[in-house]
């Protein structure tokens, strides 16, 4: 187990090394980003000159990357445009969003596989034809229209919570936007634990279970559930990675001023300490994810083993 | 107004379901009795003065400095603030005398050496501030400010403080209207501790406004109160002002909406067919000093040559301009007729109908003039502009149709879009324009001599087109010379014919400002840059 984690961690330094260069050499194509710090003014050559200079863009690209590389490993992740550190502005987004994300998830996980716990065990029955039809629904719709329909009816014409997100973002007001950002991949899970219910219902040690004796609330969760959850959890595992980073209409939609507003921010203002340095975090936590996901195979599973 | 009963009962079962207490109580959160909750942007920069060259941070200087002079809001005039008076005998050396008794928030005393410090650390290369062309008419700019090198001078020679309340400044050359530039935030005074306490500052900076700093929150919020000790005429009538980032402007008018904010300057596109039925009066729509144009690529022998300036000149007729307006903008923008802004006043410069008929829209004529022009250059013509913000896709859309309508051709007129307005900047200032592209003004003071100088003067710092007329050049340079504003005036409108003649650029509209606020506050006014006059709101 040791040295499988260990393995896995090995294999992150190439992964995380080719990422952080492609996205350096993404923002970089978009061009020099000083031009629009002037606005539609002519920008001054001289004043121009020493901000490239300041923030080491006269230098070739390779040079540009090592020299940030180097910082990083320092823990330095360089000044946004506005003076700002980044780390700075990463202690400010990253908890506001884990909350979102965690709220998010907590709705997935209770939601979805409550859901399709029910739907799987009355395959063919009207609440299973229901919520198959609530899943496709909100599948469908985009997250910024359900985003601005669920803010404008529950936060203006209800008056039942406050439609944005104060700075601080208690995870009272995070409810309606983590709901939101949840809604997609809650019906994915519900489809995908529906499925996974109703194919290990007609496995052998699930009859041999019933046949033992066990009671039946026994029998789904110990037997069915548990088992049925390996490609759910893989999913959910995936999906925290993807709603931190994929949060950039809900964040903005609410005005949550997290990893989503400052990687949308950065990238409208091709300040490319700030992209570079939010994306660099948000593969970290994917790869993480990812290792946590595959241990707790083994957790779930105990005929999967490491070595 | 709201249902209080249920609202506290949701955020009682959220506060159960998350585990904490959340943050539910009064609509009005942690905001002082008395104050204004307003929408705001993130500012590009930190917020010094002579590096802020944007809205959302010019608000916040706006609000803590004042300087030698400042536009009434309502008039545009530029009117003596700090400055007790300006006087000058040639329009080439201006002697500045201060007012006593203005001080910093922080107990300083604003003096002479408070503006020429100030001017010169804006003016030197090395402090990288971008509002440093503001400084350039003054003598020994090229010195402490040279396009290649490091300067070999640290202050601006054109600058001498004679005493405690008196300063002298040279120009290079003559221009009458100096001191009328000078409500520029760029030109304000600046306390000891910018430099003694520089990283201090910027977090809270410190100025001698009508409002001092109370808490910043880089990204998020801004509180900002009443300073009681403030010595100009214009004490804020409010306890003070919070500024809110809003990452999205439909959010902000959601909030307004709800009743959670108080006054939002810039109502979405989305929104403005329900603005009249949702605010009814308390929403605001004025012109603003921005004009948006059409340029050409000059510098293209294509767009250069004999005949152009009729094709130039019938793409103009070509396009609806009363239409685009309406049906997209919904009257926020107005069919421009000249190639200033209607801030400006009659007296300040601005003539309706200057472009004559040139900026009326006649398809039949339009097309006549571009087939005696000798056509398109290649037979078709693009509109270029970057489309990440401002909806620019729309009306760049609507002014291509309008064209191939006029001409009968479903191709001639084609947009390219540009995905960032940085791209979209260089593309321009690296002159790799082959047709016409959107530049938009946004004027920095409310002179005439702003919408045409910098833009089509020769060599001008923001003339992209490479427009260059000898004529017109001298009729600015005379009118720079002139003492008599109304004569300045006149001379600036007759080289803005010379405009019109050879339609350099195609005024397309003047840009409206808009805002939208509460019944909680009322007086609420926006100022010939778009910006809320906040010190004159008042909270009921």
């Amino acid at each position: 187990m040791g040295r499988y984690v260990i393995r896995r961690l090995l294999q992150m330094i190439p992964v995380f090394i080719g990422s952080t260069f492609l996205i350096f050499l993404m923002v970089y194509a978009l061009g020099d980003p000083i031009a629009a710090l002037f606005g539609d003014k002519a920008p001054d050559p001289a004043t121009a000159a020493r901000i490239r200079q300041e923030l080491y863009l006269d230098k070739p690209l390779w040079l540009q990357y090592a020299h940030y590389m180097g910082q990083i490993l320092t823990g330095d992740f360089g000044v946004a445009f506005n003076g700002q550190e980044v780390t700075e502005l990463m202690a400010d987004a990253f908890p506001v969003t884990v909350r979102l994300t965690l709220v998010a998830i907590l709705f997935e996980i209770v939601i979805g596989v409550t859901l399709g716990l029910l739907s799987g065990l009355r395959r063919g029955r009207s609440l299973d034809t229901g919520v198959l039809l609530l899943t496709l629904i909100v599948v469908s719709v985009p997250t910024f229209v359900s985003g601005y329909v669920l803010q404008y009816l529950i936060g203006v014409k209800w008056a039942a919570v406050s439609p944005s997100v104060s700075p601080e973002a208690p995870f009272g007001e995070l409810l309606l936007p983590g709901v939101v950002l949840a809604l997609t991949s809650l019906a994915y899970v519900t489809r995908l634990t529906r499925t996974s219910i109703a194919e290990n219902s007609r496995a052998d040690y699930l009859r041999t279970a019933v046949a033992k004796g066990l009671p039946r609330h026994r029998v789904i969760t110990r037997h069915l559930l548990r088992n049925s959850l390996i490609p759910v959890v893989t999913f959910i595992g995936t999906d925290i990675g993807a709603l931190m980073g994929g949060a950039i209409v809900t964040e903005r939609i609410f005005n949550i001023h997290g990893v989503g507003f400052q990687l949308y921010q950065g990238i409208l203002r091709q300040n490319s300490p700030t992209v570079v340095g939010f994306v660099t975090i948000l593969v970290i936590v994917f790869l993480m994810a990812n290792l946590l996901v595959d241990l707790l195979y083994a957790v779930l599973d105990p005929r999967i083993r490491y070595a | 107004m709201r249902p209080r009963g249920y609202g506290l009962a949701v955020c009682a079962v959220a506060a159960l379901l998350a585990g904490v207490i959340s943050g539910c109580g009064s609509s009005r959160g942690g905001t002082a009795v008395g104050a204004v909750r307003a929408s705001w942007g993130d500012p590009q920069g930190p917020l010094e003065p002579a590096n802020t060259n944007e809205v959302q941070g010019g608000k916040v200087l706006d609000m803590i400095f004042r300087g030698l002079k400042r536009y009434d809001p309502r008039t545009g005039a530029a009117v003596n603030m700090v400055a007790e008076r300006i006087d000058s005998p040639d329009q080439r050396h201006f002697t500045i005398t201060l007012k006593d008794g203005w001080i910093f928030s922080d107990g300083e005393k604003v003096t002479a050496r408070s503006f020429v410090d100030a001017w010169n650390y804006a003016a030197l290369v090395d402090n990288k501030q971008k509002n440093a062309p503001f400084f350039q008419d003054i003598e020994g700019y090229d010195q402490v400010h040279p396009t290649q090198g490091s300067a070999t001078a640290r202050v601006l020679s054109g600058l001498a403080v004679k005493d405690e309340r008196t300063f002298t400044v040279a120009l290079r050359t003559t221009f009458s209207t100096w001191p009328d530039t000078l409500g520029y935030t760029a030109y304000s005074p600046l306390p000891r501790a910018f430099y003694d306490h520089h990283e201090q500052w910027l977090k809270k900076p410190i100025g001698n406004g009508p409002y001092v700093i109370d808490s910043y929150t880089k990204g998020s919020q801004m509180r900002l109160t009443r300073w009681d000790g403030y010595a100009g005429p214009d004490k804020a009538r409010n306890s003070g002002v919070e500024l809110r980032v809003y990452t999205d402007n439909n959010t902000a008018y959601t909030d307004l909406q709800a009743g959670n904010i108080d006054l939002v300057d810039d109502i979405p596109s989305a929104q403005l067919k329900n603005v009249r039925k949702d605010l009814g009066d308390r929403y605001i729509n004025q012109p603003a000093g921005i004009i948006q144009t059409l340029d050409f690529p000059m510098y293209d022998p294509a767009w250069n040559k004999p005949g152009m300036e009729k094709v130039r000149r019938g793409l103009s007729m070509a396009i609806d301009r009363k239409q685009i307006t309406e049906q997209i903008y919904r009257r926020t923008r107005t069919p421009a007729t000249d190639w200033t802004s209607p801030v400006l006043g009659a007296k300040g410069g601005y003539k309706e109908g200057l472009c004559g008929d040139a900026c009326g829209y006649d398809p039949t004529t339009a097309r006549k003039l571009i087939e005696e022009g000798g056509g398109l250059p290649g037979g078709r013509v693009t509109i270029t502009s970057n489309v990440d913000t401002g909806s620019h896709r729309l009306w760049m859309d609507a002014v291509c149709n309008s064209i191939n309508n006029a001409l009968g051709k479903d191709q001639a007129c084609t947009v390219n879009p540009v995905g960032t307005f940085a791209d979209f900047r260089n593309q321009i200032t690296d002159h790799r324009m082959t047709g016409m592209f959107r530049s938009g003004w946004q004027m920095d003071y409310p002179l005439v001599q702003n919408f045409l100088q910098p833009l089509y003067y020769t060599d001008a710092s923001s003339n992209y087109g490479k427009f260059s007329d000898p004529r017109f050049d001298k009729l600015v340079d005379e009118a720079n010379a002139e003492s008599d504003t109304a004569k300045a005036v006149a001379k600036f409108q007759q080289a803005e014919r010379i405009l019109a003649d050879r339609m350099a650029a195609i005024p397309l509209w003047y840009q409206n400002g808009s805002a939208g606020y509460s019944t909680d506050i009322a007086d609420v006014e926006l100022n010939p840059f778009s910006v809320p006059v906040y010190e004159r709101i008042t909270v009921k």
